[in-house]
């Protein structure tokens, strides 16, 4: 395995932790509409993500960064191209992490509400874009031979696009939902297992739908092992939710969103952005990626820094490893 | 294309704004993490209750900043590969590592302590919760070095070949990247600008409550540290400023050249404080001149030859080929004096503070005053009147924001002293930006960061207001009782959570 190919799956590994992570924190935002009954609810919602989302979406900023140095053209074209769509995730993730913060920095009801709405917001937009982006990865965008996109945001939002926004939007509400179910206590708990079936019953069908349709257009023996492996560990998380092992439940949705992105950089393998151009034209892991020197360099940081961060932030997961229910949601002091 | 609205000066301003914007939150999150970890140090240490309330204050204030400091550099992140794409394929292989770096050394770091510090006031022992505000600190001072060395790169190259088959440059030595000169001196100067911040907001907010009397023994030890920090930031500035000038001369001399509005050489060379007329055109007739000051900031030395713009221009001519070298000498010149006014003019206020305020045994026994008590500004022998002592809080209070200004101006002269490069004598901007991306998509990614940037600076300065005037919070049980076991006490299951968002 030469150096770049080691890169491709690192980069998919930081996007598989961003999307497990983050997945369940933009799930958890989600529900603040669907599942909170009420003001004290959102906030047992929200607090149940609180010590660990600035954390969680340090994977992106770790993704980005690191494309751009072991692959410059693919950081280049994806982001100049994908500028809209980019845009809006950027502005979502802006005001997300400020609603956070300042949200119980007032007393005011209209203060909170305000901030709770965007809370709902801009959990649910990104968790749907992206995985329209990822959508036009796989698919491939028209790329000139200059490297550059040339097609336009309509172009984007394709109907197998589309489809992919909708299986993340729901996939990531679903791990947000067993999520919920495992870190809470009292009513909301028994709640969110019963909305875990159905949203997660949902999930499954759109889920299907996609990665098959993935599987038809670009896929082979590899790629279908890991859907079978993303779909059977959907299922059974839906037993294991029934059964009331929530732990388990979580694991395996985890392991789906695993596996689905695992499945994509599969069938993505040599390219990293396809042109349906010109299928020289595409952005392979050889035309896209960076000299050795800076690959080894890269790997070294890598080796080293990544197990740290799994430590420090697995630790993070530990110290607030109790459930929380509304009886543990003071009132603040202002 | 008309030039205003070329979507390389679209880009350029988008890219100014929202660095800088996000660069008035970095000096106060750098300067303010540091401080408040500190204090808690020292409630750890001395168990008093005033330095347990200083940090819980000047902790949350620390947040409220960060977090529009985080959100804004998201933005940063992926600036580059949307506006910049020429760039990002021209320069990622060197450029690209540095930010890497930041962000999964750095950032991973800051974003996991800081959730830790912000929810752990009664999941963690006092030390361990103690460490995390220091691991946060240390994640930012780690992230700001990272991308000084992606920026002093621009500055001034170093450890690179320009591969000519895959017209790229690539990194051949990553250590010389990190280490150059430009990086520990751009290193330097903005870590001890990053304080002088710092100092200056605590004695503003200090003086705002000394000045009604209110909250009196955590504001005079929150005073004193801040005018400490203030003065020592200060004169760190101050020096490191000036070898940077050095460095700044032997690599960039045009940028020197344009800082002065120096257009034909001189021996020696003159700094002007202050010019009128028109600096653009070559004939500004100076004010107020120090001779030979602006030989010594280049050489050490008051009398050596500073060659000019128009001796500059022509040399840089020869080198890289027919073209105009000169950047816009207005913001230069201008930029230049700012910064070292508005930064310089908080750190006289600190001195004068320290002077004022000075230690008992410099005191007659009767001007001394207890912990409790607003303390006497003392210029010799006799306390300032009432009125003077009530301008000296304002002043404090109203050059609060001095540093932010030096510092904005500061990186609009280094970066906009640079051009017409973007990475001095590579790259120029006009080469850099992204071909593929349209003017119509520009002007709104730029008309939704202005405007979103424009409410979100009300809202915090709002709330910084509301904090600030709310003054230190009262103490609680559980704060004076925090764990003995990590996770919390486990068992009084129903307890409320210290802090909850
Ligand atoms: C509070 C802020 C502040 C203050 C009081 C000063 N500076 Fe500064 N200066 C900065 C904040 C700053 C900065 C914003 O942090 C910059 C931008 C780039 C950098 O590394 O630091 C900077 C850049 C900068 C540069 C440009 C470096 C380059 O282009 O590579 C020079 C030559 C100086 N400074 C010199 C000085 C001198 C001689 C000062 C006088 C005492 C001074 N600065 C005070
Ligand atoms: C945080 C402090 C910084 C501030 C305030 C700042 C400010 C600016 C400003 C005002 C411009 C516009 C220049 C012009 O229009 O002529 C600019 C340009 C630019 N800066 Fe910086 N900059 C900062 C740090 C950095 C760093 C650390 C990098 C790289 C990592 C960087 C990269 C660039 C690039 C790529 C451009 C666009 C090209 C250009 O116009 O020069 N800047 N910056
Ligand atoms: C000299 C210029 C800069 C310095 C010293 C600096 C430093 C910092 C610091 C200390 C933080 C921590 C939070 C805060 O700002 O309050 C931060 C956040 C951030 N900065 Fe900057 N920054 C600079 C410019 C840039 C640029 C040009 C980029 C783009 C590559 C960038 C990317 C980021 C990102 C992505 C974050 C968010 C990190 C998080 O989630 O914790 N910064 N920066």
């Amino acid at each position: 395995m030469e150096l770049h190919d080691v890169w491709f799956v690192l980069i998919a590994v930081l996007w598989t932790g961003y999307f497990f992570l983050e997945g369940f924190d933009f799930g958890v935002g989600v529900l603040t509409k669907l599942l909170a009954r009420n003001r004290a609810e959102k906030r047992v919602l929200i607090n149940t993500i609180g010590p660990v989302w600035d954390g969680n979406e340090v994977w992106l900023l770790t993704a980005g960064g690191a494309t751009f140095a072991a692959f410059p053209e693919w950081y280049a074209t994806l982001f100049s191209g994908f500028y809209l769509p980019l845009l809006v995730i950027l502005v979502c993730l802006i005001v997300r992490g400020v609603a956070f913060e300042y949200r119980v920095k007032r007393p005011e009801e209209r203060w909170q509400r305000n901030w709770e709405t965007a809370i709902f917001w801009t959990s649910l937009l990104p968790a749907f874009l992206w995985g329209v982006a990822f959508g036009n990865i796989v698919h491939g965008v028209k790329i000139d031979r200059d490297l550059e996109y040339v097609g336009s945001v309509w172009d984007l939002l394709n109907p197998y696009a589309l489809l992919g926004g909708l299986v993340t939007l729901t996939l990531f509400t679903f791990h947000g939902t067993v999520f919920t179910a495992l870190k809470t206590v009292g009513e909301i708990r028994e709640r969110a297992r019963t909305l875990a079936l159905r949203v997660g019953l949902v999930t499954a069908v759109l889920a299907l739908a996609f990665l098959v349709w993935t599987q038809v257009d670009s896929g082979d023996g590899k790629s279908l092992a890991a859907l079978v492996v993303a779909v059977a560990a959907l299922v059974v998380a839906l037993v294991a939710n029934q059964a009331g092992r929530e732990g388990w439940s979580f694991a395996l949705s985890g392991v789906t969103i695993v596996a689905a992105v695992a499945m994509l950089f599969l069938t993505l393998f040599p390219n990293v952005m396809p042109s349906t151009l010109n299928a020289d034209w595409s952005l392979t892991v050889t035309n896209a990626s960076s000299s050795p020197y800076t690959l080894k360099i890269m790997t070294w940081l890598a080796a080293v820094a990544t197990p740290v961060v799994l430590l420090y932030q697995g630790w993070t997961y530990w110290v607030f490893r109790k459930r929380i229910g509304t009886q543990h949601i003071a009132e603040p002091a202002h | 294309m008309d030039m205003a609205l070329a979507p390389e000066t679209l880009a350029r301003w988008q890219f100014g704004i929202t660095t800088v914007y996000h660069f008035l939150f970095v000096p106060l999150t750098i300067s303010l993490a540091a401080l408040t970890a500190g204090l808690q140090t020292a409630w750890v240490r001395t168990e008093k209750e005033k330095y347990l309330r200083a940090t819980k204050f000047w902790g949350k204030l620390f947040l409220i900043n960060i977090a529009m400091g985080v959100v804004t550099g998201i933005v940063q992140e992926f600036q580059f590969g949307m506006n910049w794409s020429d760039y990002s394929r021209f320069v990622g292989d060197v450029f690209g590592a540095p930010l890497a770096f930041e962000a999964l050394i750095a950032f991973f770091f800051e974003s996991t302590f800081i959730g830790l510090w912000i929810f752990g006031w009664d999941k963690l022992p006092k030390k361990i919760h103690l460490a995390c505000i220091w691991m946060v600190s240390i994640g930012t001072l780690l992230s700001a070095y990272f991308i000084l060395a992606a920026n002093s790169w621009m500055q001034h190259p170093v450890g690179y070949r320009i591969n000519e088959e895959k017209g790229r440059a690539e990194l051949t030595d990553f250590w010389a990247v990190l280490t150059q000169n430009t990086t520990l001196n751009q290193v330097f100067h903005s870590f001890s600008a990053a304080f002088l911040t710092g100092g200056a907001f605590m004695v503003g907010i200090a003086a705002f409550h000394l000045m009604r009397k209110k909250h009196i023994p955590v504001m005079r030890t929150s005073l004193r540290l801040g005018l400490v920090t203030l003065a020592v930031g200060g004169m760190l500035t101050a020096i490191s400023g000036d070898t940077l000038g050095k460095v700044m001369y032997e690599q960039q001399p045009m940028k020197m050249a344009a800082a002065e509005a120096l257009w034909d050489g001189e021996e020696p060379a003159p700094f002007s404080v202050f010019a009128y007329g028109d600096v653009d055109k070559g004939h500004n007739k100076v004010a107020l001149e120090i001779p030979g000051l602006l030989s010594f900031l280049a050489h050490s030395d008051f009398d050596s030859y500073v060659p000019g713009i128009n001796d500059t221009n022509k040399a840089l001519q020869e080198k890289f080929g027919p073209g105009d070298y000169k950047p816009i000498v207005p913001v230069a010149y201008w930029g230049f004096r700012w910064m070292i006014g508005f930064g310089m003019a908080s750190f006289s206020l600190g001195l004068l503070g320290l002077w004022l305020t000075r230690k008992r045994f410099l005191l007659p026994a009767a001007l001394r005053t207890g912990e409790d008590e607003v303390p006497h500004l003392v210029l010799l022998r006799k306390p300032l009147g009432v009125r003077l002592t009530r301008l000296y809080w304002l002043l404090a209070l109203w050059t609060m924001a001095f540093p932010l200004i030096a510092n904005s101006w500061g990186w609009i002269f280094t970066e906009m002293g640079r051009q017409p490069w973007v990475v001095y004598g590579v790259m120029q901007t006009r080469d850099a930006v992204s071909p593929g991306v349209s003017q119509a998509e520009v002007i709104i990614s730029m008309a939704v960061f202005t405007t979103l940037y424009a409410i979100l600076a009300v809202i915090e300065v709002r709330l910084l207001a509301k904090y600030v005037k709310a003054g230190p919070p009262e103490l609680t049980e559980a704060d004076l009782n925090p764990p003995a076991k990590i996770g919390g006490d486990l068992r009084d299951a129903d307890k409320p959570m210290a802090f909850s968002y």
